[in-house]
This record gives structure tokens, sequence and C-alpha cells, in this order.
């Protein structure tokens, strides 16, 4: 992935303010995500990380302020160019928002029928080839949704967002409610998709060790702002009372220590310096 | 998305050339991925279905982009399997690797059943067994609640009871009211009409009282709370089932039998009849009124012709009537709204076959009423 200077950004959020009532949850908020990136929204309870994601998603719109996809403004944009936007992102919901009424086929095949392009020969093909990818044996595509685990319903959710090809994957708590086991081999997965077909990849996750895994980049959202944006190792060096909390609990530490070896260096300074202060 | 940056994309295409050693290539250039392919995948499967007859070797190199879209549709105009003379970028060779690693379909296999309608009739019997058992289950349990009430009345769900008195009951007067002052009227001047013609205006009184009083209340507001409450109670115990709110109060030892079923019956078992006071009121009311204007006969005399001609056992009738169908219309809706399964579509099926078999149970339930009582309060006096 180059990222030399004639890429464009995905996504670009420019001066983005929201506002409930009195209370504002974004003050002037920016945010660039440049192709290829894995990057992690992480912030406190009430921070609006799932808001930011669904403004940027085009379903709530900000008080104040830009935001491009691909380029294109979400805001004032024609409907016929948010269309085509929308089809070049596949969304991972955190319950996965499989259509309960349809069978997993159905649900995988129904963008592609959306199309109105391709046979019906064809989509059967693909959809078997997009539960190949997401490793669902073919034999569990006519159960519907509600006979399966809650780790098929994410690889199915999984291979629904990617079966439209996306260049920018929305991952929402991909791995919350799945046990270790299987939410370590779910962030595999993404890993091996991403790094197979190279889609950005913007998450919103709790976490740690899916945050320590996956990210390139991780964008702190306290204060009303994105407060810090830059690689795991970056943002967990800067000794902000929140990244502190959040970080190096624990649990943090214990997620941090199974980061790849660039990563554990710095992250050991800051332990230390922190233990000591 | 491998290939971004100043480069133009071209549209995708798909040329045979001759090969120096006089041998045919294929030769695809531009960009196969589906933002390309997808207004042009029909007019380039008929070319490629057409080529890929011709041997011929295949030349993916100047291909810009390429996804799973692209790479399927030459696969399968290939027939699933890889040609021999491929010429294809490193990069591009996952997608045909992803292909290439599943080759089994799964047989789907559609075996003739002889037996299949036979075995079709039989389940449907075996559901609707099912059906009336549960719901014998569902009324002894709820009788079994109800004795228990009765025992301790203090631990009574006494303001779930009232709420669903004020939703159901209520809320319903307006409904109702409209309906049945629209029904008095037409009734009384289809009737005043044929009346009329024999001369006998004043036994408008009679059919109008008789009929409403007797049957027409009752069975108008049985369909107007079924439809009504009938409904919100299969949808809420539903929803409650697909978000495991039913689990939840069973965990805390709270009965739901106790908490939403026993109190919705007994709050539809009197709302009710007090509704169907209140309809066969406004019908008469409205009845009364179309008598007026047609016949010329005076309310008043309507109303004091109105316990001559009906005796007040037909009262008692409608009011139990009411309780009945009440208990009814709950009993189905909960039976209903306890057998959702967790997904949209069977909520939908739910709401519909709860209000269509309430209504369908109220008017067997009228019928029976109608045999048992056939000698009772319809005395031409």
């Amino acid at each position: 992935m180059s990222n030399g200077a004639t890429v464009e950004p995905v996504i670009e959020v420019h001066g983005l303010w929201t506002v409930f009532g009195e209370y504002v949850v974004h003050r002037d908020l920016e945010l660039t995500v440049m192709p290829g990136e894995i990057v992690s929204l992480v912030g406190g309870s009430g921070s609006g990380k799932t808001t930011l994601m669904r403004q940027i998603l085009g379903l709530e719109n900000p008080h104040r302020g830009s935001i491009k996809v691909f380029g294109i403004p979400l805001q004032g944009s024609h409907p016929a160019l948010l269309k085509k936007i929308r089809r070049r992102w596949g969304v991972l919901f955190q319950e996965g928002a499989l259509y309960s009424a349809l069978p997993v086929f159905e649900n995988i095949a129904l963008p592609l029928r959306e199309l109105r392009a391709f046979d019906e020969g064809f989509i059967h093909d693909m959809v078997m080839l997009k539960l190949d990818m997401v490793d669902i044996e073919r034999r569990h595509a006519w159960k519907m949704p509600s006979d399966l685990s809650g780790g098929m319903i994410k690889r199915i959710a999984l291979a629904r967002a990617l079966v439209l090809e996306p260049e920018l994957l929305f991952l929402d708590e991909p791995t919350a409610g799945l046990d270790p086991d299987r939410s370590e081999s779910f962030v595999r997965l993404i890993q091996s998709l991403q790094a197979k077909l190279g889609f950005t990849v913007i998450m919103v996750t709790h976490d740690l060790d899916t945050l320590v895994s996956l990210s390139d980049r991780v964008a702190v959202l306290a204060e009303q702002k994105i407060l810090f944006y830059g690689s795991l190792a970056e943002v967990v060096a800067v000794g902000h009372p929140f990244v502190k909390n959040f970080f190096l609990g624990e649990r943090g530490l214990r997620a941090l220590a199974a980061a790849p070896e660039q990563m554990y260096v710095p992250a050991q300074t800051v332990i230390r310096n922190s233990s000591g202060g | 998305m491998n290939e971004r940056g100043p480069k133009v994309v071209r549209d995708p295409e798909l040329d045979l050339r001759q090969a120096g050693d006089g041998t045919s290539v294929h030769v695809l250039s531009g960009a196969w991925d589906i933002r390309a392919l997808e207004s042009r995948a029909r007019a380039l499967k008929a070319r490629l279905d057409e080529l890929a007859g011709k041997p011929a070797s295949w030349d993916l190199s100047g291909v810009q982009r390429l996804d799973h879209v692209g790479a399927l549709l030459l696969w399968r105009a290939w027939g699933k399997i890889r040609p021999t003379a491929l010429s294809l970028r490193p990069e591009h060779e996952i997608f045909f690797a992803n292909l290439e690693g599943h080759q089994a379909v799964p047989a789907v296999q559609w075996r003739f059943d002889a037996l299949a309608p036979i075995r079709g009739v039989g389940n449907i019997a075996l559901l609707l067994l099912d059906h009336v058992l549960d719901m014998l289950r569902l009324f002894g349990q709820t009788l079994m609640d109800s004795l228990e009430l009765l025992r301790h009345p203090s631990r009574g769900p006494w303001r779930e009871i009232s709420a669903s008195i004020y939703r159901s009951g209520t809320e319903a007067l307006g409904i109702t009211a409209a309906v049945g002052c629209l029904i008095g009227v037409t009734l009384s001047y289809l009737s005043s009409e044929q009346l009329r013609s024999f001369g006998a205006d004043t036994f408008i009184v009679n059919i109008l009282g008789l009929g409403i009083i007797r049957e027409l209340g009752p069975m108008i507001c049985a369909v107007l709370v079924a439809g009504r409450s009938g409904s919100a109670i299969t949808a809420q115990l539903g929803v409650m089932r697909v978000t495991e709110e039913l689990d939840a109060l069973a965990v805390m030892g709270i009965p739901y039998t106790v908490r939403l079923i026993l109190p919705k019956v007994i709050a539809l078992a009197v709302a009710v009849p007090l509704l169907v006071l209140w309809t066969s009121a406004v019908a008469l009311i409205g009845g009364a009124f179309s008598a007026k204007l047609q016949l010329g006969m005076s309310m008043t005399q309507f109303i004091l012709g109105l316990p001559a001609a009906v005796p007040s056992i037909n009262l008692w009738l409608g009011v139990g009537k009411g309780v009945v169908f009440g208990a009814l219309i709950a009993l189905v809706a909960c039976h209903f709204g306890l057998r959702i399964q967790p997904n949209t579509e069977s909520l939908g099926a739910g709401t519909t076959r709860s209000v269509v078999t309430s209504i369908t149970v109220v008017i067997l339930a009228d019928a029976i009423f109608a045999i048992i009582y056939a000698d009772v309060g319809i005395s031409l006096s």
C-alpha cells in the first residue's frame, strides 16, 4: 500500500460539531484516514465513538462541519452519488444485523442481487466463495440467522459486508459478545482478509486485545475531539489520564504485552514512568 | 484498490490476438472489478462464454484491477478449471487461489417424495393439536393462577390489571362508540324501510333492542378488541420473548403467567363486558335517532318501549358474552405471543394469526352461546 503524496484520504472529517440539546459531544473534531490503514476509535462511554461512526456512515447528520468519504462530501451531494459511495463500503454491525427473515445465503446475496447485474449461478458461486472466505461451512447456507451462534453471525455479517468488494470496512465492536477464543480467530480472520484485499478499516472497539492486534493507528476520542491520533506506541507514550486509565490498567498491560515487538519497547518505558510517578 | 495513483483506470476489455507462433491469445486489460463490471457484466459474460470455447491461452497481465467478482466471472467462463496457459500478475493470484481452494459444490438433492402431501396434512393436524394442547395448558395455568390470586389477593398484580384495563378498555371507548353508532344507524335505517312496508313500525324497537344487545354489541366489541388489544398483546409478548425478557422474569422467580398473562386475561374479562354495554348503548341511541328520522318515532317512545320488547336477561347474556370473549381474546393473543420465534417475520405472522384466530374463536363461542341460550330471552310478549 503506497501512501504517496498523491493518495487521497478515504475519510476526511473537518470541523465536526455534534450537539445533543445542551450537551456538546464533538467540538471541532478532525479526523483523516488514509487508504489501507486500520484505524481504531477508542474513548470512554458517551464520548461519541458510535455517533461519529454513524455520522461517517451518513446515518446521522452532524450539527456542523463536513465529512468526506472517498473525497465526496456526505452533505449536499446528489443521492445517486451517495448511493455509489454506499456500495464502496461495508459495515459490520455490533449484533451482525443479519436480516432475520432471510436465510444466510439470501442475506449475503441481497447486496449482489440489488445490483441486478449478475445471474443466479454467479450469485450462488459468489456467496459460496464469501462463505469460504470467512470460514463458514457451505452447509450452513440455508440456515436462518436465529439458528446460528454469535460467532457465526459475526462471520456471516462480515461475509455480507465484504460481498461488494468494499474499499472501506466499518467494524462496530467486532469482537463484542464473542468468547476469547472466537474473538481471537475473528481478529485473525479480519487481519488476513485485510492483508489480502487491502481495504481500509475503521473500527470502534472496547476490547484491548482486538485493538492491539489489529490497529495500525489509534484515534483517542476524549474531551470532545480526537485527542491523540497515531500508532499505538505513540498514543500509549503520551501521559494523558484517559490513556493511562485505558491502556495502562491491568488489562491494558496484559494486552500490550502481547503486542508486536516494536510496540513493546516504548510501551514498557512508559509503564515504568507512570508507575514511578 | 491495489493500483491506486495517477494512472488512469480503463474500462474492462477483452481481445483475441494472434501470437507469433500462430496460437491465439485472449488478452484482458483495464479494470475487472465490481465497480467497472457492475454495468457490463451481462455483455462481458456473453462475450467470455463465446470465447472460452476456443482453445487459446489467456493473458491477464494487462488487467489493472481485479477482485473476486472479476475473477469469478472468468472462472465461470473457464468452466471452473484454471486454463493451462494463463499469465497473471502475482498480486492477482490471490483471487483465483480462493476459488481453486473450494471446488466442491454442496450437492443439493431434490428427491421426489410421493408421501409429501400426506405428510403435509399430517403435519398440519399435528400443529393444530399442538396449538390446542398449548392453549389448554395456558388456560389451565391461568385458572390455577387466578385461584392463587383469590387465596392471596394482596400479592396480586393489581397495578398491571389496572393498566391493562385502561389500555384495552378506556382507550377503546372512542372507536367502539364510533363503530357502534354507525352500525346502529345502518341497521335501523335498513330495517325501518322494510317494517314500514308492513306497517309494523313499532317492531323497530324489538329488532334493534334484541339484535344489538344480544348479538351485535358483543360481536362488534370483540372484533374491535381483538384487532386493537389482541394484536398489541401478541406483539408485546413476542418482543419480550425475542429480547429474552420472559426468561429474565423466569430467572428472577417471577412467573410470567402471573405477571403478564393473568392481568391481561382479567383485564379483558372486565373491560370487554363494560365496552359491550357502552357499545350497545351508543348503537341503540344511533338506531333510535335513525328511527326518529325514518319512522317519526320519538326517542322517548323508543327508550320506553325497550324494556317491554327486550327481556332483561338479554342484557346479562350480552355482558356474559363480553366476559367470555374478552378472556378468550386475551388467551389466544397470549398463546400466539408466546410462540413467536426470534425473527421479524415470525412477529408479523404471529400477530396476524393471533387476530384471525381470536376473531374465529369468538364467532365460534358466539355460535355455542346461540345454541345453549336458544330458548332464553326471545319470547315475544
